[in-house]
């Protein structure tokens, strides 16, 4: 028993779970659910299918290369059973992953940082060209500090008088 | 060995039937439409196709019968001369020659037409031409035609012919009628032919099969010769003689003992007698049937007699053939066909003889040696005394030693079978895959190891220095955490103040909502009217609203208001104080009685006391209250406010008909009428 990995997402495919296709070459295509085998059917690349890991994987968003990834590799040729080894390789599996996930997770901060910088450039560029819709220039030379002015309903109404009708 | 099969004669077609499918062929086969526009030289080649045409398919059918029907002096002489009994050989040839004829003289009319058609001048000569052509074709057909019907009865008879091979072994049995061939046949051969109390119940040659010592012997039925003078024998008298003729074949000669027959003995032998030269060379045996109705001891002296003398011309067969004279056994033999008493012993007794007749008929003839020549046994001559026995290789000697042991092994050995069965069977025990695993130590060989782990395959990450690889991992992983400590601190110090913040916050309010209002302006621009500003309806752009917006950017809104109220009720203020008449050239912005007509009655008009809005008054002009009234209304409909707004107004609400006819119903060319 295997878990396999679905051809166009990249995610596991569990047994009991989705399609396997061979093709006349003999080659075997794995899917994790008809999302993924209707993708294909379709003929749509999923290097260009935007929540595949082909994707994520080839556009610098997840991880590419990593010493954690050395540690999975399909073997064809069967270990002779040592119960040592099994041991130690159940132990070491787990903390793989989490040293896998850690760096996965700091893969992201990094590119998610770098836009502070650009941010605070554009923040203050939109202050200085906008400043004079929410303060009038001449009072801003005025008053140069950047403390927006109260809004005040001060319009005055002498109305009264004009309302009487000819007589 | 050439067999003798005349059921594959094409069958031969009546006159009729011959001129009827010839001519259908014709018709079908080549082109039929011609017109006389065409060029004559089209039609006379259309007309010469047709002609040769047929004369071509007269010519294939015909040959197929010529070569179908078999030559009666090429085949063997057997076939021929019974042929010849049965159909005559000379009628025979005759219509075969008769056919010949026929189709030499259809070739040579189609050749004669064909060169009448080469200057054939019209369509209609052409036709007629070859319509001549093909009408003495028929002609001769059509008088050839009885021919055609003897040749047809003649296949019929011909197909169901026994099939006999003249050159294999073959037992004949001869004798008076009723003697009890057909019976005899019968019981040796899978055979099945009639057997009747009257005589000449066998009609023609019947042919059955039988084995002895893993050969194939033909055994052929006769019907019954009559002691006649050889002329007077009628047809299938001759068909038997005719087999004993040409047929090297064991004879037997059947004697009726019993006389129930209808002949006696003494008839019998002289018909013996008169046919024994057409015993030459064939071994005879005299089979004397129906013992069981009289033994062969029984009969009387003067019989007696004439059977040895009968024993005696047979004898004469066996030592011409070289055996001993003395044999008696083979040669007479007694039988009863219906007790079955010595049925098997006679036919024994021929096969056995006819076998060594050929046997040594073959080994007498040059043929044998080029038989014997094809075997030969080499065997390497012996040198010197020494023994060389076969040489077996080691290796092969202890294989085959160690197979005995084994297969001896295997039937000790317990079996994993056995052990599932002692142990409750095939549902309940389930033998265990792993007993003879080998590892390092024993009691590894019941771990369960797990396949799968968190999501991944364990396989794939075994690994005998796994641990090394993960210390190093692990050190890998506190040196980038370390350096990713440092990389927090670095803060760039371009920091907005809260101020800042606040007023970029409401700058972005502002735009986000001035985008939307563009938005939804852009959206509704078809169904919302557009109207100019001077009419604006919903009152959104006031002298207050400037204020607002003013104040709210923090400038004084107070000259603003007042100049642009300076433009709309600066202008009233003055006409209040000086109410002369200079009202007109001014603009109304908003204000009431922007009608002219309006103003000017509403100021000449004073308001002491207040009226009846229809009652005259004596200075106004007016005749009466109608005309009054009238005027006002006339009045008040020209000063009707404009609909600038654009909007829909009762006028525009009307639906003439709420449920159209040609809406609510008849079906649709497409689609469905669930929803209309």
């Amino acid at each position: 028993m295997r878990l396999e990995k679905c051809w166009f997402c990249s995610s596991t495919v569990y047994p009991g779970h989705g399609i396997q296709f061979v093709r006349n070459d003999a080659k075997i295509f794995r899917f994790c659910r008809s999302k993924c085998h209707k993708n294909f059917k379709m003929k749509r690349n999923p290097r260009k299918v935007k929540w595949t890991k082909a994707y994520r994987r080839l556009h610098g968003k997840d991880m590419t290369q990593d010493a954690t990834f050395e540690f999975e590799r399909k073997r064809n040729r069967p270990e002779r059973y040592d119960r040592n080894v099994t041991e130690n390789t159940l132990k070491a599996i787990k903390k793989i992953d989490k040293v896998r996930v850690d760096r996965e997770a700091r893969h992201h901060a990094k590119r998610m940082k770098g836009k502070k910088a650009q941010l605070h450039r554009e923040a203050a560029k939109e202050l200085e060209q906008s400043i004079h819709m929410v303060k009038a220039p001449s009072v801003l030379q005025k008053e140069p500090s950047l403390t927006l002015p109260k809004t005040k309903v001060k319009v005055s109404q002498p109305q009264t008088e004009d309302n009487r009708m000819e007589e | 060995m050439v067999q003798y099969n005349f059921k594959k004669i094409t069958v031969v077609p009546t006159g009729k039937e011959f001129i009827d499918i010839i001519l259908s062929r014709t018709q079908r086969r080549t082109p039929t439409q011609v017109h006389k526009g065409y060029a004559i030289s089209r039609l006379r080649q259309f007309y010469m196709r047709k002609v040769k045409f047929t004369q071509q398919n007269f010519h294939d059918k015909l040959s197929t019968i010529i070569e179908d029907f078999p030559r009666l002096d090429d085949i063997h002489p057997f076939y021929g001369d019974l042929l010849h009994v049965l159909y005559n050989k000379d009628h025979y040839k005759l219509a075969l020659g008769q056919i010949n004829t026929a189709r030499n003289l259809i070739g040579k009319i189609a050749k004669d037409y064909v060169k009448l058609l080469k200057y054939g001048d019209s369509l209609y000569r052409c036709k007629s031409l070859k319509v001549a052509a093909l009408g003495r074709m028929c002609t001769v057909i059509k008088r050839v035609s009885p021919s055609l019907a003897y040749l047809e009865q003649i296949r019929q008879h011909m197909a169901r012919l026994p099939s006999i091979d003249p050159n294999t072994r073959t037992i004949l049995i001869c004798g008076y009628p009723n003697v009890g061939k057909s019976s005899f046949i019968n019981k040796i051969t899978r055979a099945d032919v009639d057997v009747q109390p009257y005589a000449f119940t066998t009609k023609s040659l019947f042919v059955g099969h039988t084995d002895y010592e893993y050969l194939r012997y033909q055994v052929i039925d006769t019907p019954g010769i009559l002691d006649r003078p050889f002329e007077d024998r009628n047809i299938i008298e001759m068909c038997s003689i005719t087999a004993l003729a040409h047929l090297r074949a064991a004879v037997l000669f059947f004697l009726d003992i019993s006389g129930s027959c209808g002949y006696s003995i003494a008839q019998q032998a002289a018909l013996f007698h008169s046919i024994k030269s057409l015993f030459m060379n064939k071994p005879l045996i005299i089979v004397c049937n129906k013992t069981d109705l009289q033994p062969l001891e029984g009969i009387s002296e003067d019989d007696m007699k004439l059977v040895m003398e009968m024993k005696a011309e047979a004898l004469k067969t066996v030592i011409g053939q070289g055996g001993e004279p003395t044999d008696d056994d083979g040669v007479l033999l007694k039988m009863s066909t219906l007790t079955e008493d010595g049925v098997i012993a006679v036919k024994n007794a021929a096969c056995a003889r006819l076998l060594d007749q050929r046997v040594e008929s073959k080994m007498k003839s040059k043929r044998l040696s080029e038989c014997l020549n094809r075997f030969h046994v080499a065997m390497p001559k012996p040198r010197d005394q020494k023994e060389r026995p076969p040489c077996i290789p080691q290796a092969v000697l202890e294989a085959k030693a160690k197979k005995a042991e084994e297969t001896a092994e295997k039937e000790k050995r317990k079996l994993e079978r056995d052990i599932e069965n002692e142990n409750g069977g095939a549902g309940v025990y389930s033998a265990s895959l792993k007993k003879n695993y080998i590892l390092a130590h024993d009691e590894w060989k019941e771990d369960p190891m797990p396949e799968i782990l968190d999501g991944h395959n364990v396989y794939d990450f075994i690994d005998p220095d796994i641990l090394m690889r993960l210390e190093e991992l692990e050190r890998e992983e506190n040196v980038l955490q370390g350096l990713e400590a440092d990389d927090d601190f670095e803060m760039d110090g371009a920091e907005l103040t809260p101020e800042e913040q606040a007023a970029l916050a409401e700058i972005r309010k502002k735009k986000s909502l001035l985008i939307q209002q563009h938005r939804i302006k852009k959206s509704t621009a078809e169904s919302r009217p557009t109207v100019p500003r001077k009419f604006d309806k919903d009152k959104r752009f006031t002298s207050e609203r400037m204020g607002r917006q003013l104040s709210s950017l923090g400038l004084d809104p107070t000259m603003a208001i007042d100049r642009a109220r300076s433009k709309s009720r600066g202008r009233k203020r003055e006409r209040s104080v000086s109410r002369g008449g200079y009202g007109d050239d001014s603009m109304e912005v908003d204000g009431e009685q922007a009608n002219k007509k309006l103003r000017l009655r509403s100021r000449s008009a004073s308001r002491s006391k207040s009226r009846p809005p229809g009652e005259v008054v004596p200075g106004e002009g007016y005749k009466d209250t109608a005309q009054k009234t009238k005027a006002i209304k006339m009045a008040k409909s020209s000063s009707k406010k404009r609909n600038k707004d654009a909007r829909r107004g009762e006028a525009d609400r009307v639906i003439p008909t709420l449920r159209p006819k040609h809406l609510f119903s008849g079906k649709r060319s497409i689609g469905k009428t669930d929803r209309r």
